[in-house]
C-alpha cells in the first residue's frame, strides 16, 4: 500500500528508456518517503523481464503477460493498470510522457478520479499549507513543467486524490541503478481477472517501426540544425562536422516538420532532451520549445543569421553569420588544431 | 445520404507559439494579453479530418464543441466558415480553475446530453497547457475507445473505423468501432481555408449573448436563419454534480507559477573571420570540449 509505482514500457520485449530512467528517480522518491517502489510490466513473452528492473531499486514487480497485451492498446493495458491501482492503492504513479504513456496516463488517472501531470521536468516531495481549509499536507509530489508554451515553470500538486500521477520525457531524468544484485518480487498477474473481451475491440492492421539507432540523448557534442539550414542537402554539412567533432546531429522542430532531417533527430519539448558539453546550434532561432530540450548544454554556440536571434540569450560564443560558410571553416580550424 | 454524426472538441488559446518581441514585458516575461487568440492549431487539423469524413460521405454532419469564455464563440464561427454545421459553447463561470479531469467532465456530461456522435476528434493537445490529457480522459468519461496520435482517418466502413497513427518511431494502422474518441497530431494535413461562401452565410451566427450586446437590426435574422443561433449551454443545460467543476472538482491544484524569464548569460560574440573561428576551435580544444 502506498507505494511509488513506475509503469515500465516494453518495446521489443526490452524496458523502454525512459521508464528506466523512471524506475530510478521513483527508486529516490520511494526511500525518501519511506516506500516501497513497485513497477508494472504489461506485454507478450516478459519471462525474465525482472533482470532488468530489479536492480533499480524496485521492491514488488506486478507482470501482466499474454499475446493480445503486445503491441500497447490503450483498453487492455487501461483496464490492467485501474484495477492494479484500485487494489494497491499507490500514493504515486510515474508513466514515460511518450505516446504510450500520455495514451495510458490520462484514461488511467480519468479513471480513478486522480490527478495527473504531464511532461514534468522536475519531482520533488515537499509541503503544502492550503490556509483557506486550514489544512497542512505533508510528503506531497510537487509536479514541476512548462506550460503555457513553455514560457513559464508550474508547480502542480493533487493534495487529496490518490494517486499523484506524472509523466515524464525521456531524457528528462538519470538512468543509473541502484545494485545489480537487488531482489524483489514478482507478481503474476491473472489477466483474465484484468480485462473483458471489451478491452480487445481495437485491431492492430500494420506496424511499421524503425529500430532507433539514432542516440542524441548520450551524444557528448550535437551539432543541431534548425529551420535557417534550408534544406535536406545543407545538412550534410552538419554531419560533416558532427563526424570530424566525433558528435550527433540533432534538430530543432522546424527542420524535421519541413522535412530536413527526421523526427528521431528532434531536440526539445516535443523530441529529446539532451546535455551534451557542447551544443553547436545552426540556423535555430531558439523558440523557447527547442531551449528546453537543450538549455542544460554545458557549452551553446549559437551560429545565426539573426543577431537578435533568442538563442543567443542562452549562448557562450554567438556567432552571426552563414552555416555555409562558418561550418567549412570551423572543420578547417579544427583539423588544423588538431595535427 | 450516408453520414456520420463527428463532434469536434476544440479550444481558443493564446497564440504561445512565436512569442514575439511585442509580447514579450520589460522584465523578460511574458504578456499573455497580448498574445492573440486562436483556434487550437491541432483542433484544426482535427476539423480538416473531419471535413474530410464529410466530403465522402456527404450527408454527416460536424459539430464544434469549445468550453470557454463567452469569446470562445469566435473559433465557432471559425469552424463554420470552413464547412463545420453548427457549434455548442459550453460557458459557465462554474467551469472556472477546471484542471483537465474537471474539463472533461464537463465536456463529458455535454455530450452525454447531447448523445449524437459517431466520432469525436480533438487536436492532440492545446499550446497553452500542453498536457494532451482532454481527449483520452473524455473517452474515458464516456466509456469509449480512443485513438491518439492519429495522423489520418484512413476509411470507414460497417461501424469501424481505420486509424492511421503517427508514434516516435513509426505508423500503426488501427481499426477501431464507433462511438470512439481520435486526437490528431500536427502532422495530419493543415486544415482547409475558409471558404468564401460559408463566411458570407455564416458571418452573423452567434451565441444569445452575443445577441444580447448586439444591434438591434440583426435580431429578426436569427429568427429567420436558425443556423445562425450558435447553442450557448451553461450547467443548467447539463446534468452535472457541481462538485465535479471547477476547482472544486480538479485534483490538481497550481501550487506556484514562476515566469521564465529571457536572462543574457554574456556571451562571447565573434565573427565568422578565420582569425575568430581558428581562435574559437582553439580554445574548445584547450578546454578540452573537443580533440
Amino acid at each position: 500500500m502506498n507505494s511509488v509505482f513506475v509503469y515500465c514500457e516494453i518495446e521489443d520485449g526490452q524496458v523502454a528508456e525512459v521508464s528506466m530512467e523512471l524506475l530510478t528517480k521513483g527508486r529516490a522518491l520511494a526511500t525518501e518517503l519511506k516506500v516501497k517502489l513497485e513497477a508494472i510490466a504489461i506485454g507478450y513473452k516478459l519471462d525474465g523481464i525482472e533482470k532488468d528492473i530489479f536492480p533499480y531499486g524496485v521492491d514488488v514487480l506486478h507482470v501482466a503477460d499474454d499475446k493480445r497485451l503486445a503491441p500497447y492498446s490503450t483498453l487492455p493495458h487501461n483496464a490492467i493498470v485501474v484495477k492494479l491501482f484500485q487494489e494497491e492503492k499507490p500514493q504515486i504513479a510515474l508513466m514515460g510522457a511518450s505516446s504510450v504513456g500520455r495514451d495510458l496516463g490520462p484514461r488511467v488517472s480519468s479513471a480513478l478520479h486522480s490527478g495527473l501531470t504531464a511532461d514534468c521536468t522536475s519531482l520533488v516531495i515537499g509541503d503544502h499549507e492550503d490556509k483557506k481549509a486550514d489544512k497542512v499536507y505533508e510528503n506531497l509530489l510537487y509536479q514541476i513543467r512548462p506550460a503555457f508554451g513553455g514560457n513559464i515553470i508550474a508547480t502542480i500538486i493533487n493534495p487529496d486524490c490518490r494517486p499523484q500521477m506524472a509523466t515524464v520525457r525521456e531524457g528528462v531524468m538519470k538512468k543509473e541503478i541502484l545494485d545489480p544484485a537487488y531482489k524483489g518480487k514478482i507478481n503474476k498477474l491473472d489477466v483474465s481477472k484484468y480485462t473483458s473481451d471489451l478491452d480487445f475491440v481495437v485491431e492492430m492492421i500494420e506496424r511499421h517501426m524503425e529500430k532507433s539507432k539514432i542516440n542524441i540523448k548520450g551524444a557528448g557534442i550535437i551539432v543541431a540544425g534548425g529551420y535557417g539550414v534550408g534544406s535536406k542537402e545543407n545538412f550534410n554539412l552538419l554531419f560533416e562536422l558532427a563526424e570530424v567533432l566525433g558528435g550527433e546531429v540533432g534538430a530543432s522542430r522546424a527542420a524535421v516538420d519541413s522535412g530536413y532531417i527526421e523526427h528521431g533527430r528532434q531536440i526539445g519539448q516535443t523530441g529529446t532532451t539532451v546535455r551534451p558539453k557542447l551544443y553547436i546550434a545552426c540556423g535555430i532561432s531558439g523558440q523557447i520549445q527547442h531551449r528546453a530540450g537543450m538549455e542544460e548544454s554545458a557549452q551553446i554556440i549559437a551560429i545565426n543569421t539573426d543577431p537578435e536571434a533568442p538563442i543567443n540569450s542562452i549562448a557562450d560564443y554567438v556567432i552571426t553569420g552563414d552555416v555555409g560558410e562558418i561550418l567549412p571553416k570551423m572543420i578547417k580550424f579544427y583539423k588544423a588544431n588538431t595535427k | 445520404m450516408k453520414g456520420y454524426k463527428i463532434i469536434i472538441l476544440a479550444k481558443q488559446v493564446p497564440d504561445t507559439r512565436n512569442v514575439g518581441k511585442d509580447a514579450m514585458k520589460a522584465d523578460g516575461t511574458v504578456n499573455r494579453a497580448a498574445l492573440p487568440a486562436i483556434f487550437n492549431p491541432e483542433d484544426l487539423n482535427a476539423l480538416e479530418q473531419a471535413l474530410r469524413i464529410k466530403d465522402k460521405f456527404p450527408g454527416s454532419t460536424i459539430t464544434i464543441l469549445t468550453m470557454g469564455p463567452g469569446r470562445a464563440a469566435e473559433i465557432i464561427r471559425e469552424g463554420l466558415f470552413r464547412g463545420a454545421d453548427d457549434g455548442i459553447l459550453l460557458t459557465d463561470r462554474a467551469f472556472a480553475g477546471s484542471d483537465t479531469l474537471a474539463t472533461s467532465y464537463a465536456i463529458g456530461q455535454t455530450l452525454k446530453k447531447h448523445g449524437n456522435y459517431d466520432i469525436i476528434i480533438a487536436g492532440r493537445q492545446a499550446i497553452d497547457g500542453d498536457t494532451a490529457q482532454v481527449g483520452p480522459q473524455v473517452a474515458e468519461k464516456l466509456g469509449i475507445p480512443q485513438i491518439t496520435y492519429a495522423e489520418e482517418i484512413q476509411a470507414i466502413d460497417k461501424g469501424m473505423v481505420t486509424v492511421k497513427r503517427r508514434l516516435e518511431r513509426g505508423i500503426e494502422i488501427v481499426k477501431c468501432p464507433m462511438p470512439l474518441v481520435v486526437t490528431v497530431n500536427s502532422s495530419a494535413p493543415d486544415c482547409r481555408a475558409r471558404n468564401a461562401k460559408l463566411i458570407m452565410k455564416y458571418k452573423h451566427a452567434k451565441t444569445i449573448s452575443e445577441m444580447q450586446e448586439a444591434n438591434d437590426d440583426y435580431l429578426h435574422l436569427y429568427n429567420d436563419r436558425p443556423y445562425l443561433n450558435i447553442k450557448e449551454w451553461t450547467v443548467q443545460d447539463i446534468v452535472v454534480d457541481p462538485n465535479e467543476l471547477g476547482l472544486t472538482g480538479s485534483p490538481t491544484k497550481v501550487k506556484k507559477i514562476e515566469n521564465v524569464v529571457l536572462q543574457s548569460k554574456g556571451a562571447k560574440v565573434i565573427t565568422s573571420s578565420d582569425e575568430d573561428m581558428d581562435q574559437l576551435m582553439r580554445e574548445l580544444i584547450e578546454n578540452h570540449t573537443i580533440g
